[in-house]
């Protein structure tokens, strides 16, 4: 009995992983936090999704394809069915045909591909900079503009989490970024690479010794966003994730001022911001 | 007389253990290749089930630390690359069939035939000693991959665990070299009399074409692989910053070689369908000629590709365009390949053979690799789904399921040739379904696990959210385990019942000359050249 609805609970849970749009498994305890492509939270996330979506627009009928001509040939073609094979070796129309039609269906992808891709790699004028320098194995953050902030990042263990803060996710120091500004990030490596990954933002760019490399996004909804290091890194890689927090402009001018003398401070003071939303005043004044 | 009575004793080969040691006989060493590539490709499928058992719930399960689980990712990477689709393919069927296929009587050069096979064979033993000595300061083994990107392969592994991976690699690379040149050397001047370029079997030139990949792609390894063992050992500073050198310079020649490498893997298995296709069709090939030139294209092209697995590292917008444009373009032939295969059935009168079931499972898994393929071209989505198990799950169907599946198609192909005895049918399909079922059930969740999910790869643990995925991924992964039980049972079955083949238990598609020969062809075949028509 218990098995079978441990099986059930197994073939529910895959249903969902597949299928369900609902932000399920980025509910904690209390907090929303989001983590994964599921999650976009940027115009550039946006765009991606819509490319990709676009690709499936072509290989799924294309494998669809495939799967019915190889299914017609045995279902056609087998020899009970066809006992004399016929001895058709070329078709010149057919042939130039099947190289034709991919180079147009290609072409058809390659457009909105290049757009994207200009888009992506052509950073706007940034309000905001922000350096992430990868270290084994943890990340280190530098605010150039707000009178030098500068702090490490590193994954809260089993016994420093709060009941809301997720395995392997969750950090000690959060970034904190300004809703829909254009955040520049420069990103390096001390050590080894990393790579600099936020799904929900479309941003991934590695992090090379010797090398400054630059990135950007603009996040249009508020909240806590999750990424992993994406390269290679030794023992840790899995366990030197990025959290980043969006906050009103308003929460991070405070929270900027705070931070460039008492970091703990400006943290505490987003997080009474979060707890205490209902100020009755700020709510009549609406 | 004195000369007949030499050639005699020539003809009367040496037996017992000198016979294989020391032989220079394309079919003794094509065996050896085999029965190499199935003990090797056992050795990196038990790496891959420790993985998975690891991956099947959140947490630490089965490793000490993270670190062992990254070396059993590398070596994984490692050997069934270098030393089961390689060796498997071109070394051992490549061995067989190539100087069959062509008329002739072996190999060009014999004895280099053997010291590639030995080469292997030592580059394992490197590879497998890396294991056991240090890597990562307290660990054992090399844990950076199997592309073993600089600074993490230099400082990051000071141990000897790396030196003896670079090791392996040489020896593994220059038996590879040596076996490319002995290939090339034979089917350009061993044709039988008239079998021109034009009239030779696809897997000869699925095998000249790899042989060149080979030839042009692992010298470039092997300069980028000194340069990392002299950055360790000497001083020198090619991928340090601070000697201003440059850890991207190591992935651009890397994969300068790892891409053309991809297609190494994949050839010949494109070869070996076309022929087992054809033969229960019971058809010709359809389109030879643009089959031939489609798998030369696909090299060519091979070759300008290699940075579309670097568009995270920085590169510049137009450099990311043009290897966008230029990986697009390697669809054009590959679906050339896929639909001729199709219109090769057309019109056929098809028997469902085991190797033929095999190969029409490798025409669709392989097109679910490569479309993904075609959206992992693309730069601005890449973004990301680089380095996710959205990747793991492309490579694999290509791999795992493509060059795999030709491995398997090519067996149950030549088995009755080579060994004079038919295998079971109802072994064979078993063997093909429980695989089928098994390495889907591991790898098509995992196209979700990378685009819904954004799960990184070689992680040893992931955030709770990605558990249920995870968990039918590794259930397949010991169903698949018991594919190739299933399998290794099918092959100890054949021998211990011995049922004769026949010349060619195919009937009238089989046309190759192997087939004219008898089952297990003879020490030596060909004393008379055969003249193609």
């Amino acid at each position: 009995m218990r098995k079978e609805t441990r099986f059930a609970q197994r073939v529910a849970a895959t249903g969902a992983a597949l299928f369900a749009s609902a932000p399920a498994f980025a509910e904690g305890a209390g907090e929303t936090w989001f983590s994964g492509a599921r999650h976009p939270a940027s115009q550039m996330m946006h765009n991606i999704l819509w490319f990709e979506n676009y690709t499936l627009w072509y290989i799924v009928p294309i494998t669809l394809f495939v799967l019915a001509l190889l299914v017609w040939c045995v279902v056609r073609f087998n020899a009970r069915a066809n006992p004399v094979p016929s001895r058709t070796s070329h078709h010149t129309l057919i042939e130039v045909a099947w190289t034709v039609v991919p180079i147009i269906i290609l072409l058809f992808m390659a457009l909105p591909s290049f757009r994207l891709l200009y888009e992506q790699l052509e950073i706007p004028e940034a309000d905001l900079t922000i350096k992430a320098t990868g270290y084994q194995w943890y990340w280190g953050y530098e605010y150039p503009d707000n009178g030098g902030i500068s702090f490490d990042a590193v994954m809260l263990g089993d016994d420093e989490r709060t009941p809301d803060q997720p395995r392997l996710l969750a950090v000690d120091n959060e970034v904190v970024v300004p809703l829909g500004k254009v955040v520049r990030v420069q990103v390096t490596a001390a050590d080894v690479l990393h790579s600099f990954a936020l799904p929900s933002f479309g941003v991934k760019i590695d992090a090379v010794p010797g090398r400054l490399n630059e990135t950007w996004f603009k996040a249009e909804r508020e909240g806590l966003f999750y990424g992993q290091c994406s390269e290679l890194c030794g023992i840790n890689h899995a366990f030197m994730p990025i959290a980043i927090r969006v906050v009103s402009e308003e929460a991070f001018g405070k929270w900027a001022e705070m931070a460039k003398t008492d970091l703990g401070a400006a943290t505490r003071m987003l997080q009474a911001l979060r707890e205490q939303p209902a100020d009755p005043i700020a709510l009549a004044q609406r | 007389m004195a000369t007949a009575a030499a050639h005699a004793d020539h003809a009367a080969h040496p037996h017992g253990w000198r016979r294989y040691l020391y032989s220079t006989n394309h079919k003794d060493i094509g065996t050896l290749y085999l029965i190499f590539a199935i003990f090797a490709g056992v050795v990196g499928g038990c790496l891959s089930v420790g993985m998975r058992m690891e991956l099947q719930e959140p947490g630490m399960q089965i490793f000490a630390n993270a670190q062992m689980f990254n070396v059993f990712v590398t070596a994984h990477g490692l050997i069934m690359v270098f030393f089961m689709i390689m060796p498997a393919l071109i070394g051992g069927f490549g061995n067989w069939f190539v100087p069959i296929m062509i008329g002739a009587p072996d190999m060009a050069f014999p004895r280099m035939n053997n010291i590639s096979f030995w080469l292997t064979v030592t580059g394992f033993a490197l590879l497998f000693t890396s294991l056991f000595v240090e890597g990562a300061p307290g660990s054992n083994g090399f844990g950076g991959g199997w592309t073993a990107y600089a600074p993490l392969s230099t400082i990051g592994h000071p141990g000897p665990a790396m030196d003896f991976a670079i090791l392996a690699l040489h020896t593994a690379g220059a038996a590879s070299i040596l076996g490319a040149i002995n290939f090339i050397t034979t089917i350009f001047n061993m044709r039988a009399p008239g079998m021109t370029l034009h009239k030779m079997p696809l897997f000869v030139w699925s095998v000249l074409v790899t042989a060149f990949l080979l030839l042009l792609s692992l010298p470039v390894l092997a300069g980028a692989i000194t340069m990392l063992l002299t950055d360790r050992n000497f001083g020198t500073t090619f991928f340090d910053p601070a000697g201003g050198g440059d850890p991207i310079l190591f992935q651009h020649l890397f994969w300068f070689f790892g891409h053309p490498e991809v297609y190494i893997l994949i050839l010949p298995a494109f070869g070996v369908i076309s022929h087992i296709v054809a033969t229960f069709s019971r058809k010709p090939v359809f389109g030879y000629l643009g089959m031939a030139y489609a798998m030369v294209a696909i090299g060519v092209v091979g070759f300008i590709v290699w940075a579309h697995h670097m568009y995270t590292v920085g590169l510049d917008v137009d450099t990311q365009a043009y290897f966008v444009f230029a990986t697009m373009v390697i669809a054009v032939p590959t679906g050339v390949k896929i639909f001729s295969w199709i219109a090769t059935m057309w019109g056929g009168s098809i028997e469902f053979k085991t190797p033929m079931v095999w190969a029409i499972g490798f025409i669709f898994l392989f097109t679910v690799g490569g479309v993904t393929g075609v959206q992992l071209a693309n730069a601005g989505l890449d973004r990301i789904l680089h380095d996710t198990y959205y990747v793991v799950a492309h490579f694999h169907y290509t791999m795992s399921l493509g060059a795999t599946f030709g491995i398997f198609a090519a067996w149950y192909y030549w088995f009755p040739k080579m060994t004079g005895y038919r295998y079971s049918e109802f072994i064979g399909k078993l063997h093909f379904w429980v695989t089928f079922i098994g390495v889907n059930m591991v790898f098509f969740p995992q196209h979700w696990l990378g685009a819904e999910y954004s799960m990184p790869r070689r992680y040893a643990d992931y955030p709770d959210f990605m558990a249920t995925l995870n968990y039918w991924s590794s259930i397949g992964s010991y169903v698949s385990a018991l594919g190739v039980v299933i399998f290794l049972v099918g092959v100890f079955h054949a021998f211990a019942r011995k049922e004769k083949a026949g010349d060619n238990p195919w009937g009238v598609g089989a046309t190759t000359l192997e087939w004219t020969l008898s089952s297990p062809p003879p020490f030596h075949q060909f004393e008379t050249l055969p003249h193609i028509k």
